[in-house]
């Protein structure tokens, strides 16, 4: 994969404001974010988490500001960023398969009339393999577990064979052998110089899991690495002063 | 059965005319109509059916005449209209789509039911039979009209091949489309556009108040059958044409049977025994799985069975 070595930054935004109606979302918020990085995303609910991947992604109007992916408007690089939503937010009785599903990952790279072949389906079956699914490739996806379902996502997203990958809650509602191989997985990802960045919920694994955190409560609270930024002043800021120290340090 | 269906076609070129069209619409509304009802959409094509009426009898109204192919224009138009207002509506207020829908629907079946009171008041004869498109009239096909519909819609389903890839992940998960740069609106309209094709086609036949069952019905029956996407349209392809051979034969055999109604009941009842019958989805099924079930865990070696299940 080509990419610009110019750049140090892989994800850069600059002053982004989202509203819905007359109610800021996100304020004036300001990210950069080193290759090579594990960045967790955590802040209370309608804290703007979601909307913050989404406007980088552009599902979501921005009042104001810029983002770049290497430098570049991500409209220039898409080929390099990924995209993991929330597993709710798609129909799983949708009549397919999870191969077929994951196959989806390849479709912007295929371009359009042409459907996917050989190389597609031995991609896709490659990236079932890397997440534990190739037993259920053919699986109907409404008869897959959550934690199933989200591996599925999370394939998809390999076979997308991005430089940066957006992942919104991928650890919502999965048992603890999938999240550890998630885990697993995001820590390959980041040896491999990729960068991801995780919507996260669970306080008390982002030391473990992550070197990087953004806090965030519609403005930007902390960005930087966890041993500096993950404190419980920075936590009582973002969550209003109300958060176990379980997670604190 | 056979030797009757034969000796129909063999007699009447008219009820051959008829359940050769009512075929064609049932081919195309059938497949496109999957996506309808993928895409929870179904109440979008029932509201872009009732606007058609509107549309039809201003057409006649402002062009005097009424030619298929003007009235059908004006009926695409309409259905057009509607489903603009729809997203207008549910983007720049609170209304909700479900009710959105229900406004647009009465309020443009409605609009119409008075223009056709108005025009069937006009002096000239030319209007009389525009109400034959509240539940159609398939007597009045000829094979003209037959050949229109078939290539109006073989160049929608040619469109929906040829998009197979796009219109599938877009009615799967919009937003992943849309990150891997594929015009998703553009994509939408494209779709909701030939839904609104499916229906003008039937609109002659089945009429605007029965056509959204043809869009949604074979792709319900359909989906009780597999779990394929590609096989999932087919299927409800097949089911929409069997629904029309059938309720057009029907309907000829005894006297005061309408044509569309005919074909609308068909299909329901290839609805009926889809979800009772189908294999894994149907009731049937899941009742006779239940007792199994019960059945086994009833036993004396229920601790066995459980012991496994925790396996």
């Amino acid at each position: 994969m080509l990419v610009d070595v110019k750049t140090d930054t892989a994800i850069e935004v600059h002053d982004l404001t989202v509203a819905y109606r007359d109610r800021p979302v996100l304020w004036d918020v300001d990210m950069e974010v080193p290759p090579g990085t594990l960045l967790a995303i955590v802040g209370p609910n309608g804290a703007g988490k979601t909307t913050l991947i989404k406007s980088i992604l552009g599902l979501v109007k921005t009042a104001a500001g810029q983002t770049y992916i290497y430098g570049k408007p991500y409209t220039a690089q898409r080929h390099l960023v990924a995209y993991v939503p929330q597993r709710g937010s798609v129909d799983w009785d949708f009549p397919t398969n999870a191969l077929d599903v994951v196959m989806m990952g390849r479709y912007g790279a295929l371009g359009w009339f042409r459907r996917p072949g050989k190389r597609e389906r031995a991609l896709a079956l490659e990236a079932l393999a890397k997440v534990n699914m190739l037993d259920f490739a053919e699986r109907q996806i409404s008869q897959l577990s959550g934690g199933q379902q989200q591996r599925v996502f999370l394939a998809r997203a390999l076979v997308q064979d991005a430089e940066v990958y957006f992942m919104d809650e991928p650890f919502q509602g999965v048992d603890v052998t999938t999240e550890r191989a998630i885990v697993t997985l995001l820590q390959e990802l980041r040896a491999a110089g990729k960068t991801v960045v995780v919507v996260h919920h669970d306080l008390s694994t982002v030391a473990e899991y992550f070197d990087r955190v953004m806090l965030l409560n519609v403005r930007r609270v902390a960005l930087g690495l966890v041993a500096e930024v993950f404190t419980e002043h920075n936590l009582s800021l973002t969550y209003g002063g109300r958060v176990s120290t379980t997670a604190g340090r | 059965m056979f030797a009757l269906i034969s000796e129909l076609f063999s007699v009447s070129y008219t009820i051959r005319t008829v359940a050769l069209g009512a075929a064609v619409l049932g081919i195309i509304s059938g497949m496109l109509g999957c996506y309808a009802v993928l895409r929870r959409q179904a109440l979008l094509g029932d509201a872009m059916s009732h606007a058609a009426l509107p549309g039809i009898v201003l057409a006649f109204l402002l062009t005097g005449g009424r030619e298929l192919p003007v009235l059908l224009l004006g009926a695409a138009v309409a259905g057009c209209v509607a489903t603009l207002l729809l997203s207008a509506i549910t983007s720049s207020t609170r209304i909700k789509e479900d009710s959105a829908l229900g406004m647009l629907l009465s309020v443009f079946f409605g609009f119409g039911l008075v223009l056709l009171t108005f025009a069937q008041k006009q002096p000239s004869a030319a209007q009389a039979g525009l109400d034959t498109f509240l539940f159609g009239q398939a007597a009045s096909l000829v094979q003209r009209d037959v050949m229109t519909m078939a290539i109006i819609g073989a160049v929608a389903l040619t469109i929906m091949l040829l998009f197979w890839k796009e219109f599938k992940l877009l009615s799967f998960d919009p937003d992943f489309a849309s990150t891997l740069g594929l015009p998703v609106r553009l994509l939408d309209i494209g779709l909701t556009s030939l839904i609104v094709i499916a229906i003008v086609i039937g609109l002659q036949t089945v009429g605007v108040v029965l056509m959204s069952a043809m869009l949604v019905a074979p792709a319900v029956a359909a989906r009780q059958w597999t779990d394929r996407l590609g096989l999932m349209v087919a299927l409800a392809g097949l089911f929409g044409a069997l629904a029309g051979v059938v309720g057009a034969v029907l309907s000829a055999t005894a006297r005061g049977l309408s044509t569309g109604p005919m074909i609308v009941l068909s299909v329901s009842m290839i609805v009926v025994l889809s979800l009772l019958v189908a294999p894994n989805r149907g009731l049937i099924w899941n009742w006779l799985q239940q007792q199994r079930t019960a059945a086994v865990c009833s036993t004396p070696s229920r601790t066995a069975i459980r012991s496994r299940i925790h396996q």
